[in-house]
């Protein structure tokens, strides 16, 4: 005890080094602490942002620093009938595709939240789409709607449905289905798995409770399932919106862009413009044109998720 | 109306046989309770009469139609579960008001019933607020409302008051049991708190393994239980059981072990008759037990050693050493007695119980 005690107040009288005290503030502590992430952050996140901003309001092409122009590229993108076009894709392909994601993910979701046979094997085969690289089954896709090779000719053809070749991928609405297929197929698991995360989180009693309050199956979907999940829907849909908005590895794959340039959307676009083309700045801005309406929707969102929590 | 009769009733979930041969009939306006250890198949079967469980094999019939292939809602039952199970997202009104708008009652007679259901429970101040603005004890009332506004036959309850503190549930269970005075409806709750179930009880169901050991009226399990498990069960602190050897004296039987010899009254006596130089368990509730006095003297005896005085202030219990075994005995809070002390204790002799020491039934 008194040799503890002496230690203690040894420690107490000797004055630290000084870098000991810094850390011994928690404000210089927390800032400490926080520089990894801002590092990461700035480097990866607002220095990009901020340079493509800059190259926006330039005239830079490939090897050409370029002249400060104001708003001339955003300007001339918007006088575009391409990008237009790619606005309009956008749009649609964002809208049609997550309608169908949120409707197959939730009805997988709900399937699979009961009790069968080889559910744990089902629920780990359902992610497949999601776990294989964009690329590699994009490719695989891009082999079916061939309009040689096409698996799916072949097999309406053979089913009587067809008689002559559909040219998936030559035809604009066609392309333009083609990929909205691929990309619901590629975020349907994505949707199921969380929407099956958050059901689970439901209490089965509060079905029971409404099955003998007299509420038939779809009465208990609508009024206990479906508000119940809903934050957690507004999450996923967020977040999925987020991502087909910017979509671009499955277009890049499939089409292209084209047939014509009839299926770009922002980013694919703002990569044939700037990487394609050279025309770095006017790139940046069909890029950056994408933000003003992915802040709107975040925004939006996150504001509605907001009140649901707060109910 | 409201009269449910259990026919057979059987549960298997694949390899476990939880509920067995269950029949049970329950009367109109009556307040059932089954009771018995974790396991033993209440809940299991008061979910199947909620048509929440399939049943295996036997028949439900609610005022003599079988009901086994209704859904839940066709059943004109109404459930209170153990964790109340309120839809978090509506308000205690809609909560209260949810049953009816799916039956599509008028807006008016909905206000009507819950307004009047908020007041029996006393909670028509909390109509406006969600499940999860209010305390244990207001939730059981909101759950309990959601189920009266309903008029249903019948009520199940399944453990209803297994989350409120001890104080709380003995309230809650008083207002329970006024409640059911005053609607009248049939009810079927399941505990396994041996203490709600006689309170509560007009009937007591009580179970063990799936199958019913014993049905009847509180006092009659308590006076009269049908083995050594419905003895063990109901009554705290629980009866004593001493394996005893019956043997023949002088015309009388004595029963005898290690640290007991006592000869038995003649009632007793004679329905042992077949069972000399056997083995019996004899039984014995604390209550029974009294430090021996000379207006003892016709009741049997035996000396004891204190090894633990508990005092209650209604009562003492004392934990006694008899020969190699262990008794309590409940006594007078007047007996002046300590650790280690030598005791001569009766047993009231009109309040012995013998079982059969294989079947444990009751002799
Ligand atoms: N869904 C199920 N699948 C398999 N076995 C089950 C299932 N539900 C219950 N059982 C089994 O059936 C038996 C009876 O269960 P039950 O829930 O009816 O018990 P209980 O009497 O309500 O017990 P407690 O007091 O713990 O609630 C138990 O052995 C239990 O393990
Ligand atoms: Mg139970």
């Amino acid at each position: 005890m008194a040799i503890s005690a002496v230690s203690a107040t040894t420690l107490r009288e000797a004055p630290p080094p000084r870098r000991q005290r810094l850390l011994e503030d928690e404000r210089w502590l927390a800032f400490v602490l926080l520089v990894p992430t801002i590092v990461l952050l700035g480097m990866f996140i607002a220095y990009p942002f901020i340079r493509g901003i800059l190259l926006s309001v330039t005239s830079s092409r490939v090897g050409m620093p370029g002249d400060f122009v104001g708003l001339a590229n955003f300007y001339k993108i918007f006088n575009d009938g391409i990008f237009r076009t790619s606005v309009y894709n956008t749009f649609v392909y964002t809208g049609v595709t997550t309608v169908f994601k949120l409707a197959l993910g939730l009805w997988l979701a709900m399937l699979l939240n009961r009790n069968f046979r080889g559910k744990a094997f089902t629920r780990a085969f359902i992610l497949l789409p999601f776990i294989i690289p964009t690329v590699l089954s994009t490719f695989a896709w891009k082999w079916m709607f061939d309009p040689t090779f096409s698996v799916l000719n072949w097999l309406l053809y053979h089913f009587g449905l067809i008689t002559g070749r559909i040219n998936w991928l030559g035809d604009p609405d066609l392309a333009m289905i083609s990929i909205i297929v691929v990309n619901i197929w590629r975020g349907v698991p994505f949707f199921a798995i969380s929407l099956l995360a958050g059901l689970q989180t439901i209490s089965p009693e509060l079905n029971e409770a409404a099955a003998i309050d007299g509420a038939k199956p779809w009465q208990r979907f609508w009024h206990i399932t479906w508000p119940l999940l809903l934050p957690v829907t507004m999450v996923v849909v967020l977040f999925s919106v987020i991502q087909t908005f910017a979509d671009f590895q499955i277009v890049y794959v499939m089409t292209g862009g084209g047939p014509a340039n009839a299926t770009h959307l922002f980013a694919t676009y703002a990569y044939q413009i700037a990487i394609g083309t050279g025309l770095l700045s006017e790139g940046a801005a069909i890029a950056l044109a994408m933000f003003p309406v992915l802040f709107l929707v975040v925004i939006i969102q996150l504001l509605y998720i907001r009140r649901v929590e707060v109910r | 109306m409201g009269q449910v009769v259990l026919k057979g009733i059987n549960k298997f979930y694949e390899s476990v046989h939880a509920v067995k041969d269950v029949n049970l009939q329950i009367r109109d306006k009556e307040f059932v309770v089954f009771v018995g250890p974790s396991g033993c198949g209440k809940t299991t079967t008061l979910r199947m009469i909620a048509g929440l469980e399939a049943i295996s094999s036997g028949d439900i019939s609610i005022d003599g139609n079988v009901i086994n292939a209704l859904a839940p809602m066709d059943r004109d039952i109404a459930m209170v579960f153990q964790n109340y199970a309120l839809y978090p997202h509506m308000s205690v009104y809609d909560n209260m008001a949810f049953g009816l708008k799916m039956r599509k009652f008028e807006r008016r007679e909905i206000e009507k019933r819950v307004r009047e259901a908020a007041d029996i429970l006393g909670i028509g101040e909390l109509l406006k607020r969600k499940p999860r603005q209010l305390s244990g004890g207001q939730r059981q009332r909101v759950a309990l409302g959601r189920a009266i506004v309903r008029h249903p036959r019948v009520f199940l309850f399944d453990e209803p008051l297994s989350n409120l503190d001890a104080k709380l549930r003995v309230q809650m269970r008083v207002e329970l049991k006024k409640l059911h005075l005053r609607l009248g409806t049939t009810a079927i709750y399941v505990t396994h708190d041996q203490v709600e179930a006689m309170t509560l009880g007009d009937r007591v169901v009580v179970m063990k393994d799936g199958v019913v050991q014993q049905v009847g009226e509180p006092l009659e399990l308590y006076n009269q239980p049908a083995n050594k498990f419905v003895a063990g069960f109901i009554g705290s602190p629980a009866m004593n059981f001493a394996t005893v050897t019956v043997t023949e004296a002088d015309g009388s039987l004595i029963a005898e072990n290690s640290g007991l010899r006592i000869k038995l009254p003649d009632e007793i006596a004679q329905r042992l008759r077949g069972h000399v130089g056997r083995e019996v368990i004899l039984g014995v509730r604390p209550e029974d037990l009294t430090v021996a006095s000379s207006a003892d003297l016709d009741h049997p005896c035996f000396d004891a050693v204190i090894e633990v005085v508990e005092q209650l202030g209604s009562e003492i219990l004392l934990d006694m050493k008899v020969g190699e075994s262990n008794m309590v005995a409940s006594v007078e809070p007047t007996a002046r007695v300590r650790v280690a002390d030598k005791l001569r204790v009766a047993m009231r002799r009109s309040r012995l119980h013998v079982f059969d020491a294989q079947t444990e039934a009751a002799i």
